[in-house]
């Protein structure tokens, strides 16, 4: 009878673990959708009382809207990436080769109609380029294959346009990055246009949520992340999955590409130099998980816009560049460490 | 059960080399309609490779595999499901970051069209997955729980549900019970009996003595990639069946 007693007392303690457990699990979908963006609205709030005349003002937001028009198209295709547990070193080198390829189309003398396509395709073939080498040539981590076409492709960029910066594109061509929606219809004053840039993140954005949470495709790019095996046992074709994933990827930093022709009207060697790493730092702080199978696209949009503020609010306050840096750091590490957190507390050992 | 009807899978002759190293040699394996067929053998004895030949996984070096005694050639794991032969991994085949009815479907998720575009139909997986898990009488709090958050009988349960969600006539389990704690494994060991009386043919791989004289009506042992004994389980005893392991007869 004792030993009964010991037994119901056990499931008594069971029980009210469960209740807790239940309880966290029901906030935790919207702890992972939502957390993030309450660290965005509060960093907004924060940067309006420091910045009350400035920083909310239609000139400074469309301002940090265009600075991350590109950045968000190179973090969206890297999240991707991220979510099947890869990485991709080479956006940054992917939208600096597409770009030059447009530079050298665009002079060439092509219609404005085939010279916006040349960047998208050029992305879309490296990305090609690394899903087929990691895939076919088995490497053991896309870490290296992406390493290696970090190179390669900014110095085939370099070849092919002599290593100098190449200017000057016709209106057409800068529409996407440069193009301002007049707004003088709704009563709006002549400087209150909306940057072509800003619809454009918007677009692409809207479309990967769809691609990613509502097709099968975008099914399985999460399972691959959360257990290939799992994938590769369910009958899904892992490696063909991983080459449409690359290749958005490239194809992405292909758009960033043909954004910052618009907004620099310039083709240079330096385009891109490190932005994969903002890339990634934009991902991580947007949640999506290295481990793979975790992180949204609304998150990642988070993440690009928290370092975008970042900056510009830094900026705003004159505060040096070399702040910002230790800053956007130190919020790497802390995302980070919540994500730790949060799986030690999220799954059963 | 009876011997005088067709086996439902029947594999003859199955060879398979890795290399130099011979993993199997002349194999043959039956199962029929709802009986449990054990197999057992010593690590590296070629359980594990005659199941991923079984499922598409490899390709065998020579022999041939029935169904339903029509030969097949599996070229994939998709071949053997479309077949109706459904394989339950060792390592639990499941992608914890997805929520169970996801799981269930993964690969095969229901759509519905939007024009030309298709869209996952999550509803029906919800629905689908209910009407699954209670015909298996598997008790879960909600279908949209993700598989990370389960214990690991619930998810080797969940793994089952979703070798059977496709009317599976033949389940391959390996080593079902191996990463369960002991109050699971005789859950997981149930369904495996309510499995059988829906008249699905069932091949158990395991180690465990317990787990095959509760569940198999026949056991076949490996021994060093071939055929070694068999026998119906109501003619052998345990410790012959541990003897054949260590390849005594």
């Amino acid at each position: 009878m004792k030993s009964l007693d010991g037994l119901w007392v056990k499931n008594k303690m069971e029980e009210k673990d469960n209740k807790k457990v239940s309880l966290y699990l029901k906030l935790m979908p919207y702890i992972e959708k939502y957390g993030i963006l309450l660290l965005l609205v509060l960093m907004i709030l924060v940067m309006h009382i420091l910045q009350p005349d400035v920083f909310l003002s239609w000139r400074n937001v469309t301002n940090v809207f265009k600075q991350i028009s590109w950045q968000s198209m190179l973090a969206l295709g890297v999240f991707m990436v991220i979510v099947t547990a890869g990485i991709d070193l080479s956006v940054g080198s992917i939208m600096m080769l597409s770009l030059m390829v447009l530079a050298i189309v665009a002079k060439a003398g092509a219609p404005w109609f085939i010279v916006v396509i040349t960047p998208l395709i050029a992305g879309f073939l490296c990305g090609l380029f690394n899903g087929a080498g990691i895939t076919l040539l088995r490497m053991p981590h896309p870490f290296i294959m992406t390493l290696g076409t970090l190179y390669i492709f900014r110095g085939t960029g370099n070849l092919i346009s002599g290593g100098t910066p190449i200017s000057g594109f016709t209106d057409e061509v800068r529409y996407l990055g440069h193009g301002r929606i007049d707004l003088t219809w709704l009563g709006l004053e002549k400087s209150q246009y909306l940057p072509v840039s800003l619809v454009l993140i918007a677009v692409v954005y809207v479309i990967f949520w769809f691609f990613l949470n509502r097709s099968r495709t975008g099914k399985w790019i999460y399972a691959i992340g959360g257990n290939p095996s799992a994938a590769r046992a369910s009958g899904i074709n892992v490696n063909k999955i991983l080459i449409i994933v690359y290749s958005l990827c490239g194809f992405l930093s292909g758009i960033g590409a043909l954004i910052l022709a618009g907004r620099t009207d310039s083709g240079y060697p330096n385009a891109g130099l490190q932005s994969e790493l903002d890339a990634i730092a934009a991902c991580i702080i947007g949640g999506a998980s290295f481990f793979g199978g975790r992180g949204t696209v609304l998150g990642v949009f988070a993440g690009v816009m928290i370092m975008g503020i970042l900056r510009n609010g830094l900026n705003l306050m004159d505060v040096s560049s070399f702040w910002q840096q230790v800053l956007i750091g130190s919020i790497i590490v802390i995302a980070v460490y919540i994500d730790v957190l949060r799986r030690d507390l999220g799954t059963r050992k | 059960m009876s011997t005088f009807q067709n086996p439902l899978l029947e594999a003859k002759g199955i060879t398979k080399y890795f290399g130099t190293i011979t993993a199997l040699e002349n194999v043959d394996l039956k199962v029929y309609a709802g009986e449990c067929l054990g197999v057992v053998g010593d690590n590296g004895a070629g359980k594990s490779t005659l199941m991923k030949v079984l499922s598409g996984l490899y390709k065998p070096s020579s022999g041939s595999l029935y169904f339903q005694g029509k030969e097949e050639i599996l070229e994939s794991p998709k071949d053997s499901q479309n077949l109706g032969l459904e394989m339950v991994y060792q390592d639990l085949a499941l992608a914890g970051n997805l929520p169970i009815g996801e799981n269930i479907f993964l690969g095969r998720e229901p759509t519905k069209n939007v024009g030309f575009l298709k869209f996952l139909d999550f509803n029906k997986i919800k629905e689908l997955t209910n009407a699954h898990l209670g015909k298996l009488k598997i008790n879960v709090k909600s279908a949209d729980q993700k598989v990370e958050e389960l214990s690991g009988g619930q998810r080797q349960a969940v793994a089952i549900a979703r070798s059977t969600a496709f009317n599976a006539k033949v389940v391959i389990m390996d080593e079902p019970t191996a990463a369960l704690a002991i109050k699971e494994v005789g859950k997981v060991l149930d369904l495996i009996n309510s499995l059988k009386k829906t008249g699905v043919g069932v091949i158990v791989i395991s180690h465990r003595m317990d787990d095959i004289f509760s569940v198999c009506d026949r056991v076949m042992a490996l021994f060093q990639g071939t055929n070694f004994a068999e026998s119906e389980l109501s003619n052998t005893s345990r410790d012959e069946v541990i003897g054949w392991i260590m390849g005594k007869k």
